[in-house]
Parts: structure tokens; C-alpha cells; sequence
């Protein structure tokens, strides 16, 4: 308005246009007008993408892919911190018995080792119990068949007590158990678990990284494509410099392509995920299932798609506008 | 209306274009500016378009100096003139009625005063009808006729124009001047830059004439 007082010429005009409307409110009328402004920026920006079909996919299947490979690897991360999350708690011990050592003597084995107070379930495996869970799983069940003796030790599986969590004391355990005169060997999961954790905390880490420079890409390809668009409507741009258009009026347009570049990169990246996670779904449950675990493959959750939603439009509306804000400044009328 | 004191413009490649150029336009006048190829009449409807600041020298527009008018401000001036080009400088790939709607659109009018101005702006020009024409579809009269429109739609106290008949056949730019007389009717300011000495000549209009920079004739 400012600007505006400074013209009284302008001040007439806009009295005339006053006259000529409903009563009612010029402001209203302006309020209006200016949505109406917004509102088909916003359409025909979008408009503007399908009238251009092939231009338009090339740019969003390169940011779609790059989304992808971000979000997706993002998945893939939290689906095995679920897994090892699950992993936490079977801090189990097997100890394998000696050859020797008889059914009975197990058993007795056994029932001491529920004495102790740090454990909180027992389990005696027999060797031919051992014997027909590997049929089962491994498919060797005729090669083992002709096997004349059973060579699977006696195994007792040793759950310590959930409060238990401590790795210095469930490593005296483990330890003591370890020296009994029964024991052959003695294996914990501990170990193992831990180093998937470290595994895990790693790729998150690398899932940070890549989705970081994912998302530099994003950014340099959605200012690079609204670069691209002043370029080929650098005729308008300057028509509209000429009849008194702002740069703030001229930017809008290409703000809102830019917005919705960002936008449907990321509803078609969505896509690309969680088709992937279907076809994943089915071979990941059967291992599941082979782990008799509780194991489900996660999806996006309603937080994580609005947030990918949201992530791609904001880095593409925000290299557009600072491609915009340094090219349609130096657009000039010569 | 339109004043200019010593204006001087200077470029580094080519030198003083303008030298101590000083007029004064009234409202309601309209004024011909003529002279040699390269005299520098562009440039000084440039410089009233801010597309170019002169070197030394002040310009006053409407009561306001142009050399105090920063970039921001600079669209809000140019709402307050309506340029007419040689080439037309349409969208073409827009509809008559869009590119007459432009200076409206940009300076946020609802879209029923849109439709009425724009209506009555190409009714004054004899193109009403042809609103759903796409310039390339319109004859170079008719198409120059859509720049008017679209330079006087928001109602403008100045128009310019830059060799607005360049282009046409006599008879074509004949029309196109009565046009400017037209708005001369109702308190227009109007300069043409034009080297059609003809032309002008049967116009009976005031004349500016400018040769190697330097006026020699208002
Ligand atoms: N951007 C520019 N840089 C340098 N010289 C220019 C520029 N624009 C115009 N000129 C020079 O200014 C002089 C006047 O040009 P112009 O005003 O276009 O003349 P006219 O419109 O009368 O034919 C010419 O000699 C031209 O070469
Ligand atoms: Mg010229």
C-alpha cells in the first residue's frame, strides 16, 4: 500500500474500480482477487507439468528415484532395528553337553542350573530331539537317516532373567556355566546380537548420510528444472516485467511448479517403496516364520509419509525459490 | 505530465546517446518523436520505462523523479504508462483476452472487473469477438491493435510506443494513429517514437525531433 500511496494517479484508479464493484468492501474484492490469484497459479502450474508430459516424468522419476533410494534404504534401517530390537531380549546360553554325558545326568544337569537366581527358564534339548529339528529345517532328512549314530550333542538352552540385562554379569554367568565339567561348549547370543546392533547403528548412520546427499540432489534438480523453465519463459517474464508485474508475481508461478515437482516426486516415491516392500513382504515373512519370530515388515507409517511428503516439497520449493530469487532479478527488458 | 532536464545518457561502449535532451509533454498531448536511425529515441522511451537510468539529468514522471524510483519500485511506475512495441511483444501462447488481461491480473483486479475491462479495452479497438484468438492467428494490424488494448486497459495517464507501425502498411498505420487520437479524447498522454516522416507530417501533432542525441526541433 505504501508503494502505492506514493501515486495518486494510482489511488484514482482504484477508487474507480471501487465504484464500479458490489458494495460490500473493496478489501474483500482484493482478498479475493488475490486468492483467486493464488489459487490459479497453483492450478495452472500443475496444468502447466501435464501439458508437458514428458519433460514433467523425466524430472520427477530422477527426483522420484532419488527419494526412493533414500526413503527406501530409511526403511529398510527401521525394519532391521525392529529386528534386532526383537533380538534384544534372547540373551539366550546354549550349552552343548559332552558326548557322554547320559539323559538322565543332563536332566539332573539341568535342575541345578534352575537353582540359580539370575535364571529364569531351563530347556533340555535330547539328541533326538536335535536330531528331528534338523530334518525339518536343514532337508537332509535321508542323508541323516543313514547316519548310524546321532552326532547332535545334548543341548541345554539357558534363559537368564529379563532383568538381567547387565553384559558384565550375564557374562560371569555365562562364564560359570561355561566351566561346569558337563559343558563341551558353551555359546550366547549376546555376542552375535551385538554386533548386528552395531551393524544396524551403522547403516542408520549411512542411511543419514545418503539421504542427505539424496537430498542435495533433490534440491539442485528441482532449482536446475525451474532454471530451465524461467529460461524457456524468459518472453513472458520479461513481457510481465514490462506491463508492471513484480518479481514476487512473476516467481509465484514457478514457486508453485516447483512445488509441485517436490510434492509428486514424493507421492511416486512412496509408491516405488512400498511396492518394493510388497514384493519384500512375502520372502521376509517366510524367514520370519522360520525363526518362528514376531516379525512383520514395516511400512511407512502415516508420520513417516506425511514427512516424506513433506520433506520433498520443501526441498524442491526451496531450490526453486532460490534459483528464482537470483534469476528473475536478472531478467531484464532490454 | 512528463518532464525532461539535461538528460544525458552514456554508455560505455557507444558513448553519449543522449545529450542535454530536455522537453515537457502535457496531459492529453500526444507528441512524435523522430529521427535517424540511431538518434536515440528508443532510449529515451526506455528510460521513461526505467529500463534504463540516464547518466546525468532528471526525469519526472507524474511529480516524481525517476532517479529516486528504487528496483522494488519500479513496476508501480510502469502500471502508470502502457508501452506499445513494434514487434507486439504478445504471449503467444496465450488468448487475446489473456494477454490483454495481464496488466489487470498483475495488479490483482477480481476477474468480473477483469472481464469487463478487458471487453471494453479490445471494444475500443475494434477487436471485440476475437478474444479466444491466439495472436498468431490475427493479422499484424490486428495483432498490434491486442498491444494497445492491452497498454491502455488498466487505464494509463502515459502511453509510449516504439515504432508502433513499423511493421504495417500505410494504410494499417493510419488506423492505428486514429486509435491514438481516440484516447487522446480522454486526457492520454501519448509519445511515438517513429521515423515515418509521412506520417507524421499528416498527423498535425506535435514533433520532437532528435538527431545524434541532441534534440533539434519541439
Ligand atoms: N544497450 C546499449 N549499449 C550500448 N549502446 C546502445 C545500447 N542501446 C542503444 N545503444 C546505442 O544508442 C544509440 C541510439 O539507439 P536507439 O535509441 O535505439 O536509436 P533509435 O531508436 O533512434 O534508432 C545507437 O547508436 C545505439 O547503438
Ligand atoms: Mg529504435
Amino acid at each position: 500500500m505504501k508503494q502505492i500511496d506514493k501515486y495518486p494517479h494510482k489511488i484514482q484508479v482504484k477508487q474507480d474500480t471501487r465504484q464500479t464493484q458490489k458494495a460490500g468492501g473493496s478489501f474483500t474484492d482484493r482478498l479475493i482477487a488475490w486468492r483467486d490469484q493464488h489459487a490459479q497459479a497453483l492450478f495452472s502450474s500443475l496444468g502447466g507439468l501435464f501439458a508437458k508430459p514428458f519433460t514433467s516424468t523425466m524430472t520427477i522419476g530422477v527426483l522420484a528415484i532419488a527419494i526412493a533410494l533414500a526413503s527406501g534404504f530409511y526403511l529398510v534401517v527401521v525394519n532391521l532395528q525392529q529386528l534386532t530390537g526383537g533380538l534384544e531380549a534372547s540373551n539366550q546360553i546354549s550349552l552343548f553337553l559332552r558326548d557322554e554325558i547320559s539323559e538322565t545326568r543332563a536332566k539332573q544337569f539341568a535342575d541345578s542350573i534352575r537353582k540359580n537366581t539370575d535364571v529364569q527358564e531351563v530347556n533340555v534339548i535330547s539328541k533326538q530331539q536335535a536330531m528331528q529339528e534338523f530334518k525339518n529345517f536343514s532337508g537332509f532328512g535321508d542323508a541323516i537317516d543313514s547316519l548310524e549314530k546321532n552326532p547332535l550333542p545334548i543341548v541345554i538352552e539357558v534363559l537368564p532373567k529379563d532383568a538381567l540385562v547387565d553384559k558384565e554379569k550375564l557374562t560371569s554367568l555365562f562364564e560359570n556355566f561355561k566351566k561346569a565339567t558337563e559343558v563341551d561348549f558353551a555359546q550366547i547370543d549376546l555376542e552375535w546380537v551385538a554386533r548386528l546392533q552395531a551393524i544396524v547403528s551403522s547403516a542408520r548412520l549411512a542411511a543419514i548420510l545418503l539421504s542427505t546427499v539424496l537430498a542435495m540432489a533433490v534440491f539442485f534438480i528441482a532449482g536446475n528444472t525451474i532454471r530451465l523453465e524461467i529460461h524457456n519463459r524468459r518472453e513472458e517474464v520479461i513481457i510481465a516485467k514490462l506491463v508492471g508485474a513484480t518479481n514476487r508475481f512473476i516467481q509465484r508461478p514457478f514457486l508453485y511448479t516447483g512445488f509441485w515437482i517436490g510434492f509428486l516426486s514424493g507421492v511416486a516415491a512412496w509408491f516405488i517403496v512400498t511396492f518394493m516392500m510388497l514384493i519384500l513382504r512375502s520372502s521376509v515373512e517366510n524367514l520370519s516364520g522360520l525363526y518362528a519370530s514376531e516379525f512383520h515388515l514395516l511400512f511407512f507409517s502415516y508420520f513417516e509419509t506425511l514427512t516424506l511428503l513433506a520433506t520433498s516439497t520443501l526441498l524442491a520449493v526451496i531450490g526453486s525459490w532460490l534459483v528464482l530469487h537470483i534469476q528473475v532479478k536478472q531478467l531484464k527488458p532490454e | 505530465m512528463l518532464k525532461f532536464e539535461q538528460v544525458t545518457k552514456r554508455y560505455p561502449e557507444t558513448g553519449d546517446v543522449l545529450r542535454n535532451v530536455s522537453f515537457h509533454l502535457k496531459p492529453g498531448e500526444i507528441t512524435f518523436l523522430t529521427g535517424h536511425s540511431g538518434a536515440g529515441k528508443s532510449t529515451i522511451l526506455k528510460l521513461i520505462a526505467l529500463m534504463e537510468r540516464c547518466t546525468r539529468g532528471e526525469i519526472v514522471l507524474d511529480g516524481q523523479k525517476l532517479s529516486t524510483v528504487n528496483e522494488r519500485q519500479v513496476p508501480y511506475v510502469r502500471r502508470k504508462m502502457g508501452f506499445i512495441f513494434q514487434d507486439y511483444k504478445l504471449l503467444q501462447s496465450r488468448t487475446v483476452f489473456d494477454n490483454v488481461a495481464l496488466p489487470l491480473v498483475i495488479e490483482g483486479y477480481g476477474h468480473h472487473e477483469i472481464s469487463r475491462r478487458v471487453r471494453a479495452a479490445l471494444d475500443k479497438v475494434g477487436l471485440l469477438g476475437k478474444e479466444k484468438k491466439f495472436p498468431l492467428g490475427l493479422s499484424g494490424g490486428e495483432q498490434q491493435r491486442v498491444g494497445i488494448a492491452r497498454a491502455v486497459v488498466n487505464k494509463p495517464p502515459l502511453i509510449i510506443a516504439d515504432e508502433p507501425t513499423g511493421n504495417l502498411d500505410p494504410e494499417l498505420s493510419a488506423e492505428i494513429m486514429l486509435l491514438f487520437e481516440q484516447f487522446q479524447n480522454v486526457g492520454v498522454t501519448t509519445l511515438i517514437a517513429s521515423h515515418d516522416i509521412s506520417l507524421i507530417e499528416r498527423m498535425h501533432h506535435r514533433v520532437l525531433r532528435l538527431d545524434h542525441g541532441q534534440l533539434v526541433e519541439s
